[in-house]
């Protein structure tokens, strides 16, 4: 099928199967690597993308539901001139990302629930986050780097950091 | 390995008419009949894993006549595409129907429940479903249609065995029908609302037993007792035998926990699997019954 869709605000048309994984059609005739494969299966939350603004599997959508969409990956996260969102710097800053493999999810998904929870609970952050797997962190630095963040979108980027509310607990 | 794409055909469906047509056409001699595709959470785990049947998979995603809640003074129908975050989202299924929120709640995470939908769930007919329990304790109905017509049935009686159903080839789930309960009020009877799953996690498990029930008690006895569990049998169970040990007369003591327990303990038929084991499950089941009824006496006053 002739696939039509918009990724990270500019518009796609490719020649796909119908059935083809919206994760194949972005790493592979759209060349948007940033979206990884992990379990292929729902499991892990690597493929994570943002599809017309819902936090979604990109191993579980078939092309023929995504025509016409708007998607969002982690190559269009970040602002004109390469400026890191709020998310990004506070992974950066804060020990969120260490191997790398769940950060584009793990940065999609906090994306998710910072846009319905602009300052979310922990609670909150745990079961945003619940379906995305990391294999290094423990995931203390990751819920402490979404807390950073929401602090920024609130301070701005220059504001001095304060102490967070750190997060504690066992993993989700 | 990985299915091989050119052995599969798909196409969206423009419309529910349009669809019904094309699943009431003869199976192709080697692609076999249309087969419908909702949410993909999951058919396309098969998929991925070479394990979906090749053949013709029609795509129902944009069909708007399967979308949508509409409540009515007596019923609130869900469209058979309700996806769990809409369950999660609409206020009214939050306040009167706790159980199937709280079981929208608890399946997958965010990701899977902005995509995977109540009649994908129910069609799919796993005994490890989070949903159905909820369904059967709220006695649902469902809404088949087909080409030549549609037909309501007890939600209770779609199961028939480990993945069978009462769905004829051609037939769809339109909607999900949910009596609603007189509203609360000087004559309405108190009611428990009991919901709990048991997984490895608290998110992103496939249950090892899961348990709702709604309750509903006089101050003196129970008046309504409705039961079921999923995982604990080839099918999502009501668990009628039990219900009845439970509704005859008489305080809830300890004893009777126990004669509930073991009548428990028999109607359920669970399995060793990958997730867990039988004696495990059984264990669980009864336990998680003994919480329902500490919650019953405390919250509906019994004496």
């Amino acid at each position: 099928m002739k696939l039509c869709l918009t990724v990270n605000g500019t518009e796609h048309t490719c020649e796909v199967h119908p059935l083809a994984r919206l994760l194949d059609v972005l790493r592979e005739p759209l060349a948007l690597t940033g979206t990884k494969e992990g379990c292929g299966e729902g499991e892990c939350g690597a493929c994570s993308v943002l599809l017309d603004g819902r936090l979604i599997n990109s191993c579980l959508v078939p092309a023929l539901q995504v025509e016409g969409a708007q998607v969002l990956t982690i190559e269009g996260v970040a602002g004109p001139q390469d400026r890191l969102d709020a998310v990004q710097q506070a992974f950066i800053d804060h020990g969120g990302a260490q191997c790398g493999i769940c950060t584009p999810g793990m940065i999609l998904a906090a994306k998710a629930l910072l846009a319905k929870h602009p300052q979310p609970t922990l609670a909150q952050i745990r079961e945003g986050l619940a379906g995305n797997l990391c294999r290094c962190t423990g995931y203390i630095k990751i819920f402490e780097s979404v807390v950073h963040a929401c602090k920024q979108a609130i301070d701005g980027p220059a504001a001095t950091p304060g102490e967070p509310a750190a997060p504690s607990g066992a993993t989700p | 390995m990985r299915a091989y794409l050119p052995d599969f055909t798909a196409e969206r469906a423009g419309s529910l008419t349009a669809a019904l047509h094309r699943l009431a056409e003869a199976p192709h001699p080697q692609l076999g009949p249309w087969q419908p595709l909702a949410g993909g959470t999951d058919l396309m785990v098969l998929f991925a894993a070479g394990k979906l049947p090749p053949g013709r998979y029609l795509d129902l995603w944009g069909l708007a006549e399967l979308r949508g809640i509409e409540v009515t003074a007596d019923y609130v129908d869900l469209g058979a595409l309700t996806t769990y975050s809409q369950v999660r989202e609409h206020p009214l299924l939050a306040a009167e129907f706790p159980l199937l929120a709280q079981a929208a709640a608890e399946s997958g995470a965010i990701a899977i429940q902005n995509r995977g939908t109540l009649g994908g769930n129910i069609a799919n007919a796993s005994p490890a479903a989070d949903s159905p329990p909820a369904l059967l304790a709220y006695g649902a109905e469902l809404e088949l249609v087909a080409a030549h017509g549609s037909r309501f049935l007890p939600y209770a009686d779609f199961h028939t065995g480990y993945k069978k159903t009462l769905l004829q080839p051609g037939e769809l789930i339109r909607r999900i029908r949910l009596p609603r309960l007189p509203p609360p009020g000087p004559d309405a009877l108190p009611a428990v609302h009991f919901y709990r799953k048991v997984g490895t996690r608290r998110a992103q498990a496939i249950s090892k037993v899961c348990l709702a029930a709604l309750v509903l008690g006089d101050g003196q006895e129970l008046r309504l007792c409705r039961l079921a569990l999923g995982s604990i049998a080839p099918l999502p169970l009501r668990c009628l035998r039990t219900e009845a040990e439970l509704l005859r007369p008489g305080a809830l003591t300890p004893a009777r926990v126990a004669a509930a327990q073991a009548v428990l303990a028999d109607e359920i038929k669970p399995i060793d699997d990958i997730r867990s084991t039988a004696s495990y499950r059984r264990r669980v089941a009864q336990n998680l019954l003994a919480q329902l009824i500490g919650v019953c006496n405390l919250s509906l006053r019994l004496r």
